[in-house]
């Protein structure tokens, strides 16, 4: 059974929201987990002015862990470690993920570029996520 | 029958297209630059402090427009995102695309749109005191915050200049872009 994690990065490399699937992962992979996801921003970076889309597949590798990419238009990293190879799949999550952020974005009482609490945006992502994976 | 799902992350994103009332905007912008009025200690903080509003608007207003208009692509070069503001921006906020986009022949990195008629200052008519005050600040805080939030930082502010023959000055806002911005785009 394959995990995924999934990581929003904002404007200062802070993280803006975490989850992993499926939720029974150790606590010191968590912890590799946002190290590698962090270490691959750098890369992210450069990608970022090459193309003008928001998806940008996958950027980077770990061992076996492959790290795919989406780019929002204000900036906003969307990180997903995985180690299965699916395109198609990541690209759908990322594109439901994205709008549920720009929900959450439009309510004037969530400040930008802080942690995202939102249970109902939580759940959802849940949701989305075990369909897809 | 079904109720309407009441979280909003169920609920789909709306399509816009929505006009609003001028008289109900003249309304609440009235009310803003009032209370921006209140909390002031001096004269000039006035434009800062619309521009600080406007500055919160930038990035939802990026984001959302992005995914309606141009199909989910980001803008990588500077010309792209000011005609983007130019046109796609101004359109969904005014209705109609800015009057014109200029880059400044004295300085590398200053452009300026103009509009002849600036709908948020529709109402206002300013004392000899503060004549060079232009609460159009607000909307160059939009800008600012678009500008920043697509990593393009600049500081944008809004002049009153007159023309020639017409009563009432039009409204330039002048996008001075950081340096980085330059060297990256060269």
């Amino acid at each position: 059974m394959s995990t995924f994690t999934f990581l929003i990065i904002g404007k200062n490399d802070n993280p803006l929201y975490e989850i992993e699937f499926p939720i029974t992962v150790q606590k010191k992979e968590t912890y590799v987990h946002q190290y590698i996801a962090h270490g691959s921003l750098d890369i992210v970076e450069e990608h970022v002015w090459k193309s003008n889309n928001m998806y940008l597949k996958i950027i980077d590798k770990f061992n076996k862990i492959q790290i795919s990419s989406f780019v929002t238009a204000g900036h906003i990293k969307f990180m997903l470690l995985h180690e299965k190879k699916d395109e198609d799949a990541i690209k759908n999550f990322f594109v439901e993920v994205h709008d549920l952020y720009l929900k959450i974005l439009l309510n004037p009482f969530y400040e930008y570029n802080k942690p995202i609490t939102s249970t109902a945006f939580d759940a959802k992502v849940r949701k989305i996520g075990t369909r897809y994976f | 029958m079904s109720k309407a799902p009441a979280n909003i992350v169920d609920r789909p994103l709306s399509k816009g297209k929505n006009e609003i009332n001028i008289s109900s905007f003249a309304f609440l912008f009235s009310e803003m630059i009032q209370y921006c009025q209140d909390r002031i200690k001096a004269g000039h903080e006035l434009e800062k402090k619309l521009s600080d509003m406007g500055y919160s608007i930038g990035p939802r207003l990026l984001e959302l427009l992005c995914v309606r208009e141009k199909n989910s692509k980001r803008e990588t070069k500077l010309l792209g995102i000011l005609s983007f503001i130019h046109t796609t921006v101004w359109k969904s906020l005014f209705g109609k695309p800015a009057d014109s986009l200029e880059k400044s022949t004295e300085a590398d990195d200053e452009y300026m749109i103009s509009d002849n008629n600036m709908v948020v200052n529709k109402f206002i008519s300013l004392p000899k005191h503060l004549s060079s005050l232009n609460c159009a600040a607000f909307v160059a805080g939009i800008i600012e915050g678009i500008l920043c939030s697509a990593e393009f930082p600049a500081r944008v502010t809004a002049h009153n200049v007159a023309v020639e023959g017409k009563r009432f000055p039009k409204t330039v806002i002048l996008i001075k872009f950081n340096p980085e911005v330059i060297e990256r785009n060269a």
